[in-house]
């Protein structure tokens, strides 16, 4: 029903450009995995090396153990959604649909009654006969989903499948997503730039760069453990500050900065000698008058406060002019300092981390 | 009246002469068939008559030539459409360099002269010991409409998302199945107007023909000797056949496009 | 064509690429070369054909060059195509410009309908049209002398020739004509008189250079149609106005040298390919832009 996929050591290169580079993953059978990262750092590039469109310039792919080299990408267990959708125009619904299945010499009258219970899996009933251009967005998506399990695909492969629905829609399609990959049991192998969807949706997220896999982990972990300053960046929210690890004792650095001293986590693989920054959630920092007794503490001032319900964001800048962001309750009874206030920021060694900067190609 | 009114008044007045010029001639044409005069006019007038469409009916050469017309404009479209289709999917797939090389080459045709054109496709087979007849007035005539087919075929190809191939083979389908399925189904519109255009523009050639036809006749040739040896109003009485096709078929079009235009119209309110 | 392969699978890539070459290579290439190459032969019987006296040289072009009959009679077809070019153009630009901007869009396609008739009914009627209306004892002289003048022997030096020739082909400079207007912005024109440009300096400033490619498109087309044409010099010309292409047809046809045909035709060949060069250089538009 579903199949594992393995990436064994891939690169790809466009020319002298290295789109991938040496990506090195097994995606379990049945799994949700998500591809995140920025526009441009390789994600489309690994779809289609899966999928076959491409073959790497270096390593493997496999699937259920097979290796797909010189596999042509109608032949392999995947099916890919298109960026955008790229539905047939010119059939209608239930033939868009049942495409897979004519093109493998089913006959008409059971390839109809596939399409039309696959509408009824994606909540369609009404629109076998209906043309594409008659759907709405996520209706099209639903086809387009539906079209792909026709061929009873051992992977799904999506690419950026949401980017062109509105903010409401795109949650909802979020939740349907999940529903039908829990339902069918495929592998679905997600990509997106968005880091709301990868983390709400998957089992797993790995977190890319300029072609190189920076993180891969589960959402949680990717979110309160990041591996490195980029997947810390490009994930939430952080305040950054610039320094050197002056000394390092049971898993606790002390690290020093032009705006003082601090006490904080060490990231994973980092050494005395790492060039490093450290990392502070916004949820995570406490504004108050006094100094702090314990934990870590500097002074700033406020420079704008933005209202967004249930939390405000409070923006500061230290002493060196760096800024800062604080994210407090939204408490009526306690409002946050004012514009121009002089406060200190504080935050527990626990919360602060130092990581090493993002993988780069080799 | 002020410059601007004068300036609606004179391109209005413009664009009624204009297609006097280009109707009038027609009407002058068509009515000399129905004048009883052995030299083709309408002035003076001698009488109404239908004889000449009679004398038209009669003349076997005609329907000979008529014939010939029809069957080197399908032989020309036969092979005019799978050539320029697959000039443009190939064209479509070059890059800038020999793009710009190859596309200078394949609309050269268009802007040679027919003579030309007739002279040169005679001489090559000649070479091959292939003597002159219609079958080389199709290959002449391919060369030149074959280009016309590649420009709306490339045309349309333009708005073609070649992600909908890559889908289909993803689905499974073969390459074969992905041509016949995706790709020549979007290009339809643009290979039946070129098969249309392509008939016409060889049902109407003259230079080409000219040159390669060997002893046979096609209609315009045939027009064309009739015209220099003996001219009588039976090409008159063709050339009101013609108009009038072309005229009940204006109409028609005519009229379907303004129901079509109506039907929008409701269909939006 | 890797690309083309990786699209289309390699059995369907050669089908293409083979029916191209077939239409580049037979149809169009080879058969221009072995014109070119014929122009420098001699014209021989048969049983001379490889022989001693068979082979290369210009005496096929000679023989133009020391006909001043012939030489006046190319110099006059470029002539009068340039000037029937250069009619068709100005005849047609206000009328394009009306259709393409002015005209409601309903009633556009009624007009061009009604224009292209003439085009569904071919040449050879067309010319014949005129040859009915020009005729000394015709209806036009005879509506002339209806209002008081005297007749004109139309069908005499080129007259008739150049009126047949306009009408023919007026259409193909009007199409492309109209299409480059109708592409271009209305608001760019408007924005034009706004800023105070009168209607001369809006059309020489925003909407004729806009137009370029579609006025070097209908001049190309004018032009090779004009110098080429078979039909009209045969049906409207008198004694007295002879055209290049008829100088052809009789090496072709009573001369039965076709050797020295190819020759002329190979000189009408230059003429077209040089005019065209001309005018992509002088409106600095590219091929893509002309052949539309
Ligand atoms: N066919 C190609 N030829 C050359 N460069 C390419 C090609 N496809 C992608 N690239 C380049 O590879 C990089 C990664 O592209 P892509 O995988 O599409 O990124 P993403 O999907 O993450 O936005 C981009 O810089 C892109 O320009
Ligand atoms: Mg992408």
């Amino acid at each position: 029903m579903s199949e594992d996929v393995t990436l064994s050591n891939i690169s790809m290169d466009f020319g002298k450009f290295r789109a991938v580079d040496k990506v090195d993953i097994t995606i379990k059978a049945g799994e949700f995995f998500s591809f995140l990262g920025p526009s441009g750092c390789g994600k489309t590039t690994i779809l289609r090396l899966i999928s076959g469109f491409m073959d790497p310039t270096q390593g493997k792919v496999l699937i259920g153990g097979k290796d797909m080299t010189g596999t042509r990408p109608n032949e392999r267990p995947t099916a890919l959604i298109f960026q955008n959708l790229a539905l047939f125009p010119l059939m209608p619904i239930w033939e868009n649909i049942a495409f897979g299945l004519e093109v493998r010499g089913v006959d008409k009258a059971t390839r109809r009654a596939k399409a039309e219970e696959l509408l009824k899996l994606v909540d369609l009933h009404e629109s076998a006969d209906k043309k594409v251009s008659q759907l709405s967005g996520g209706q099209k998506q639903r086809v387009a989903i539906a079209r792909a399990l026709a061929v009873e695909p051992k992977v799904m492969l999506l690419d950026e499948p949401l980017s062109a629905l509105d903010l409401k829609l795109r949650q909802h399609m979020r939740a349907e997503l999940r529903a039908i990959q829990k339902r069918t049991g495929v592998t679905f192998i997600y990509i997106t730039h968005d880091q709301g969807e990868a983390l709400a949706m998957s089992d797993r997220v790995g977190v890319m760069s300029q072609g190189v896999l920076q993180q891969v982990a589960t959402p949680n972990e990717i979110y309160n453990q990041p591996s490195n300053g980029f997947v810390a960046s490009f994930v939430g929210e952080n305040n950054i500050f610039d320094g050197k690890i002056k000394s390092i004792k049971a898993g606790e650095a002390t690290y020093d900065t032009s705006v003082g001293s601090f006490a904080a986590k060490i990231g994973p693989g980092v050494t005395k000698d790492t060039p490093v920054r450290l990392y502070v959630r916004p949820e995570h920092c406490t504004l108050t008058k006094a100094a702090a007794k314990s934990g870590n503490s500097i002074p700033v001032e406020v420079t704008e406060s933005a209202f967004e319900g249930n939390f405000i964001n409070v923006f500061l800048k230290d002493n060196a002019g760096q800024t800062h962001m604080a994210q407090v309750q939204n408490d009526p009874t306690a409002p946050p300092p004012q514009r121009g206030a002089k406060v200190q920021m504080n935050f527990d060694a626990d919360h602060g981390v130092l990581l090493a900067h993002a993988k780069t190609r080799s | 009246m002020n410059s601007h009114r004068f300036g609606y008044y004179a391109i209005r007045f413009y664009v009624i002469l204009f297609l006097a010029f280009m109707l009038l001639p027609l009407i002058v044409m068509g009515g000399a068939a129905f004048n009883d005069t052995r030299f083709p006019s309408i002035y003076p007038w001698f009488g109404f008559t239908t004889h000449w469409f009679q004398e038209l009916w009669a003349d076997n050469r005609m329907w000979g030539a008529a014939r010939n017309t029809v069957f080197v404009a399908i032989a020309v479209v036969a092979l005019s459409v799978p050539i320029g289709t697959a000039g443009a999917i190939l064209l479509n797939s070059l890059q800038a360099r020999s793009r710009s090389i190859i596309y200078g080459i394949m609309v050269a045709p268009i802007l040679t002269p027919g003579a030309v054109i007739g002279i040169s496709t005679l001489l090559f087979w000649y070479k091959f010991n292939v003597p002159a007849g219609l079958h080389l007035s199709v290959l002449g005539q391919v060369s030149y409409i074959a280009a016309y087919v590649m420009l709306l075929v490339l045309a349309r190809l333009q708005s073609f998302d070649a992600g909908l191939e890559e889908a289909a083979l993803d689905l499974g389908a073969s390459h074969a199945q992905v041509m016949r399925r995706i790709l020549l189904p979007h290009l339809y519109p643009a290979i039946f107007a070129g098969a249309l255009i392509g008939f016409f523009q060889s049902a109407e050639n003259f230079n080409v023909t000219l040159f390669t036809r060997g002893n046979s006749d096609t209609l315009t040739v045939y027009v064309g000797s009739k015209i220099r040896s003996g001219i009588t109003p039976t090409i008159n009485a063709l050339a009101f056949l013609l108009i009038a096709a072309t005229v009940i078929g204006v109409i028609i079009y005519e009229f379907r496009r303004r129901r079509a235009d109506a039907m929008a119209k409701l269909a939006e309110d | 064509m890797s690309e083309l392969i990786r699209r289309y699978g390699s059995s369907l890539t050669w089908i293409i690429i083979a029916f191209t070459a077939f239409w580049l290579l037979v149809l169009v290439l080879i058969p221009n070369f072995v014109l070119f190459e014929f122009s420098f032969k001699p014209y021989l019987p048969v049983d001379q054909l490889g022989g001693p006296k068979d082979f290369y040289s210009l005496n096929n072009y000679w023989t133009f060059f020391n006909s001043p009959i012939h030489i006046r009679i190319f110099f006059q077809t470029v002539l009068y195509s340039s000037a029937v070019t250069l009619l068709c153009l100005i005849l047609s630009y206000p009328l394009a410009y009306f259709l393409a901007k002015i005209v409601d869009a309903k009633t556009a396609p009624s007009i061009f309908l009604l224009l292209i008739i003439p085009l569904w009914v071919s040449e050879i009627l067309r010319s014949f049209a005129w040859f009915i209306i020009l005729a000394f004892n015709g209806p036009l002289n005879a509506m002339l002398q209806g209002i008081g003048l005297e007749p004109v022997r139309w069908i005499s030096g080129f007259n008739a020739v150049i009126i047949g020739l306009i009408y023919s082909y007026l259409l193909f400079m009007l199409l492309p004509i109209y299409n480059a207007i109708s592409s271009l912005d209305t608001n760019q024109i408007e924005a034009s008189e706004d800023l105070g440009a009168s209607l001369w300096r809006t059309h020489w400033r925003v909407v004729i250079p806009h137009s370029k490619p579609g006025i070097a498109s209908g001049c190309v087309m004018v032009f090779m149609l004009c110098a080429g044409s078979v039909i009209v010099p045969s049906t409207l010309a008198s004694p007295s106005s002879r055209w290049f292409t008829e100088i052809i047809q009789q090496w072709m046809f009573e001369g039965l040298d076709w050797n020295t045909g190819a020759a002329y035709a190979f000189l009408l060949l230059t003429l077209c390919i040089i005019f065209v060069s001309l005018v992509m250089r002088l409106l600095n538009v590219r091929l893509v832009d002309i052949a539309k």
